[in-house]
């Protein structure tokens, strides 16, 4: 049914150096993610991720373990700290495999998050690509509860 | 978004933040109708607090309870379930783009950097 996070895996033909690059450098994640991006890659380290026309949201680096594993905390009130009840948790996982890599990416606590309404609606509202594509399988996946893997 | 519209999904998503109201979601679409002492049966929990859980399900609209003699049988919304699904596969399809594009940047660097290796090989090495 509705799980209270997303989970998503697909397979990448490059190996996990590569693809580490491009999920945590800040001039990369501005290739597949936001229009800008700032980032203290250390635990604790603070950032920002930024859209044109959209703003700006802060996150917060909880993990960063070269190469296998990147965390951080997003959407919380800039200026407090960021935590379960405010923010969600996204943790990417590689591993090698063969000299490729299996890019895993979770994002969870959606629905606990204590959030206004406002920020609430602007992150379900905003920058939605591939909705109307995906749409159909996705609702199958998540009423199944099971994992559709991307490849 | 009007104020009752906001009040409605912030009833919603509390509705379904909570685990063990998932579960029970998911046990009474298993059954398609149920009274709360069938879904104890089928739920670690007990009859009080399933109608506890379901009270606040009926309040966010993602349950209906129709009362047959004693017993108060339940059925689930589907019309309102799609709300709270659509939101997790908005966010959902969100990613299935981002890691594409990462897929594709990553894939296009390493072929790169394998065709300059390969040109590095070929260059005659200094005496």
């Amino acid at each position: 049914m509705i799980a209270d996070h997303i989970e998503r895996e697909l397979l990448i033909e490059a190996p996990v150096d590569v693809v580490w690059s491009v999920v945590t450098e800040p001039e990369q994640i501005t290739r597949w993610f936001t229009d800008g991006a700032e980032l203290d890659l250390h635990p604790g380290g603070q950032g920002a991720f930024s859209w044109n026309g959209f703003g700006k949201v802060v996150l917060q680096v909880e993990r960063v373990e070269r190469p296998h594993r990147f965390a951080f905390r997003w959407s919380h009130p800039e200026g407090e700290q960021a935590h379960a009840g405010n923010s969600t948790l996204v943790e990417f996982t590689l591993t090698d495999v063969g000299g490729n890599t299996r890019l895993r990416v979770v994002e969870s606590g959606l629905t606990a998050i204590d959030w206004t309404d406002d920020q609430k609606s602007e992150f379900y509202d905003s920058h939605t690509s591939g909705w109307d594509r995906h749409l159909g399988d996705l609702v199958k996946y998540i009423a199944g509860g099971r994992q559709l893997s991307v490849r | 978004m009007t104020r009752a519209v906001r009040d409605d999904e912030e009833q919603l998503w509390a509705a379904v933040g909570e685990p063990s109201r998932r579960l029970l979601l998911d046990a009474l679409l298993a059954r398609g109708e149920a009274t709360p002492s069938t879904l104890a049966q089928d739920l670690p929990f007990t009859r009080q607090a399933v109608t506890k859980h379901l009270a606040v399900l009926d309040r966010a609209g993602l349950v209906e309870g129709r009362r047959q003699g004693r017993e108060v049988r339940y059925v689930v919304r589907p019309d309102r379930l799609d709300v709270a699904t659509r939101a997790m596969a908005r966010v959902a399809a969100q990613w299935d783009a981002r890691l594409k594009r990462i897929k594709d940047i990553a894939e296009a660097a390493h072929r790169e950097q394998q065709r300059r290796d390969a040109k590095g090989d070929d260059v005659p090495q200094a005496p």
